[in-house]
């Protein structure tokens, strides 16, 4: 493992930030520490940094025990959220701070430097001073300042949260690339779960303390820990509705009732039967059909909401709850009033309502699993 | 805002005449007084009309003072000199000792770092007196008395603690990152402190820097106590203008014309420093 935390406590004062936060991540590996604000993914990144010890714990970089170590030692590149350019240098003297700390030649560092800029479109600015930069030049500035010592390790904090959208879409696109070429473990912080599930060959989920969830970008969307997480993931997010799972007729299978239509669960929930449950769909996993259909769910359209590539329509149940459907753009949607909705029930989760824990369908009834695909 | 009545500016600008006449008046009597003798200064009434003379300047620049009693040897460039020599030596050794001090007060917070801080800055609340007559005593037993070492060194509770929150505010404004940022790259503290911290408070060190030297110039109750004729500043060597015969109006107004001269010029000069010394830090970015 390329980087090891064990057990990380940290707190300020008398506030807990950090409470025993494990996590490895490999070479090459790009891991994306998302979360809320407040969720201490920053004071993590320090704390990997060097720049903020930790109350209890080891980190470990390429097998060696930090503790001790000064941040300068450790071989990491970081860009700031805030860019913390140096403000008194120009952008060729920012980026190549890492290479003057090694006392690497002139030419050398002309060259470097030089090639970085040109990756990241900064090299016609170089002699220009942080403040004469735009924001999207600055946030490539502290990139190519990071990268530049190409470290072994790179820390990037939400590195496009202050960046105009344009730009935030492009580097989306550009980041994968850029970060594989560098063969680096790189740990990417940020509140955009969109920005999470495009670069993270990984994504640990932080909140509250901790991290919540670790897992491949496709394990988190599909298979949240609980509720919290669901609703962090998704755009819009996932409609949440109380229920409590009953016996199916007949076919042994668990099924909940939405507007008194029963709704077949997929998988082995059989264990729920009679709890207090949540319903978790995703507004994509639901589609308007015809009246008469089998199963479908009457529900009053209120509103839509066209987004470029999907339309959201917003409804209301029987039972005055709201539900958000999506489909995709141009196909043709309801009318107002009443229109009916069928459920994808494979892509349903179900939580528990009391503890918000997602409750994994067993493995244990595949027959019916064949039934509804 | 072109919307200012013709009535408003009138009495904008009289208000701001009527201060400005307020505050500068004395240092313009002052100025007219150096360039007349004695007797042309105590008539009475009063009046702005007079036969401009260099006497003055030229008894102080030779060291003769002329007298209703006689030729009175008098020290006054000494004095200035003096003066310069106290003053930069004082903030040359301040910064020296309180720009790493401000730094460690301002990013290291260290057990009990608030107290010492506010112990150096309390200083300055004792009545000098208060700490001149033991000090005094002291000074006379090791042989610092009279001597510029002695001097800088008390200098140094003027100075210091002045350096120290001027400056330690600055450094507490540079964002931790931005060092943070340079430490990662790989340079060590030391070298942090000496290219980021200090190019970024700059500003601040020279306007502490400036202010301390001011402060520094303007005292009169230490190097009056712990100096002799030879080791004494202007503020002091003043007093040698109260004569026997009088006391020399038009020589202590030069005097005085003289030795604000180099504060008045370094003031005008980083004026714009000054203020935003001052002001920063109180006012976070």
């Amino acid at each position: 493992m390329s980087l090891k935390l064990t057990d990380i406590v940290k707190r300020f004062k008398t506030e807990t930030v950090l409470d025993g936060v494990s996590l490895s991540v490999g070479r090459g590996e790009t891991l994306v520490l998302f979360g809320p604000s407040g969720a201490g993914k920053t004071v993590l990144l320090r704390l990997i940094a060097g720049v903020v010890d930790p109350d209890g714990g080891t980190i470990e970089i390429e097998g060696r025990d930090m503790d001790g170590v000064e941040p300068e030692d450790r071989g990491i590149g970081m860009a700031f959220q805030n860019f913390a350019l140096f403000p008194h240098m120009d952008a060729m003297a920012n980026i190549a701070s890492p290479l003057t700390a090694r006392r690497t030649g002139r030419e050398a560092i002309a060259e470097t430097v030089g090639k970085v800029a040109r990756m990241l479109k900064i090299d016609h600015v170089l002699h220009h001073k942080p403040k004469e930069l735009s924001n999207g030049q600055k946030q490539r500035t502290a990139l190519a300042r990071a990268l530049a010592g190409a470290p072994q390790i790179l820390l990037l904090d939400d590195p496009l949260r202050n960046v105009d959208a344009k730009l935030r879409f492009e580097m989306r696109l550009e980041l994968p690339r850029l970060l594989r070429s560098q063969d680096a473990t790189v740990i990417y912080v940020t509140q955009d779960y969109k920005e999470a599930m495009a670069l993270g060959d990984r994504i640990a989920v932080m909140n509250g303390h901790g991290i919540q969830q670790i897992g491949t970008p496709e394990d988190i969307y599909l298979r949240p820990a609980n509720i919290e997480i669901a609703r962090l993931f998704g755009d819009p997010v996932i409609n949440l509705l109380d229920v409590v799972p009953e016996a199916a007729d007949g076919s042994g299978g668990v099924q909940v009732r939405l507007s008194d239509q029963p709704v077949a669960l997929v998988g082995g929930y059989a264990g729920t039967v009679g709890t207090d449950c949540v319903l978790g769909l995703r507004p994509e996993a639901m589609r308007f059909v015809d009246p008469g259909t089998p199963g479908a769910i009457p529900v009053e359209v209120e509103a839509e909401t066209p987004l470029n590539e999907k339309t959201v329509t917003l409804t209301l149940t029987q039972r005055g709850r709201e539900i958000m459907v999506s489909r995709p753009s141009g196909m043709p949607g309801p009318d107002q009033g009443t229109a009916y909705v069928a459920v994808d029930a494979k892509d349903a989760l179900l939580f528990d309502r009391a503890t918000g824990q997602r409750i994994a369908p067993g493995a244990h009834s595949p027959a019916l699993q064949e039934d509804v695909a | 805002m072109d919307t200012v009545s013709p009535l408003e500016r009138v009495l904008r600008g009289l208000a701001i005449t009527v201060v400005i006449l307020f505050f500068m008046f004395p240092i313009v009597w002052i100025f007219l007084m150096s360039f007349q003798t004695n007797e042309t200064i105590l008539r009475v009434p009063p009046s702005v009309v007079f036969e401009p003379t260099l006497t003055n300047y030229t008894a102080l620049i030779t060291g003769k003072l002329e007298t209703a009693a006689g030729t009175l040897e008098i020290a006054f460039m000494r004095n200035l000199w003096n003066s310069l020599f106290l003053s930069t030596a004082s903030v040359a050794v301040g910064l020296l000792l309180g720009v790493p001090a401000a730094y460690a007060f301002g990013r290291l917070k260290f057990r009990g770092s608030e107290d010492i801080a506010f112990t150096l800055l309390s200083f300055r609340f004792a009545p000098p007196l208060l700490v001149l007559l033991p000090l005094t005593i002291y000074f006379q037993k090791i042989g610092l008395a009279d001597t510029y070492v002695g001097l800088i060194w008390v200098y140094q509770l003027i100075v210091l603690p002045l350096i120290l929150w001027i400056v330690r505010g600055y450094f507490e404004d540079i964002p931790a990152d931005i060092e943070y940022a340079y430490r990662i790259a790989g340079h060590s503290w030391f070298s942090t402190f000496r290219k980021i911290a200090l190019p970024l408070a700059g500003p601040g060190i020279a306007a502490a820097g400036l202010l301390a030297f001011i402060f520094a110039w303007n005292n009169f109750i230490f190097a009056l106590v712990l100096a002799s004729a030879d080791k004494q500043p202007v503020t002091v060597g003043a007093l040698a203008f109260v004569t026997a015969s009088g006391i020399q109006y038009g020589q202590v107004a030069a005097g005085i014309v003289l030795s604000i001269a180099p504060t008045f010029a370094l003031a005008l000069y980083a004026q714009r420093y000054l203020v935003e010394g001052l002001s920063l830090g109180a006012v976070k970015g």
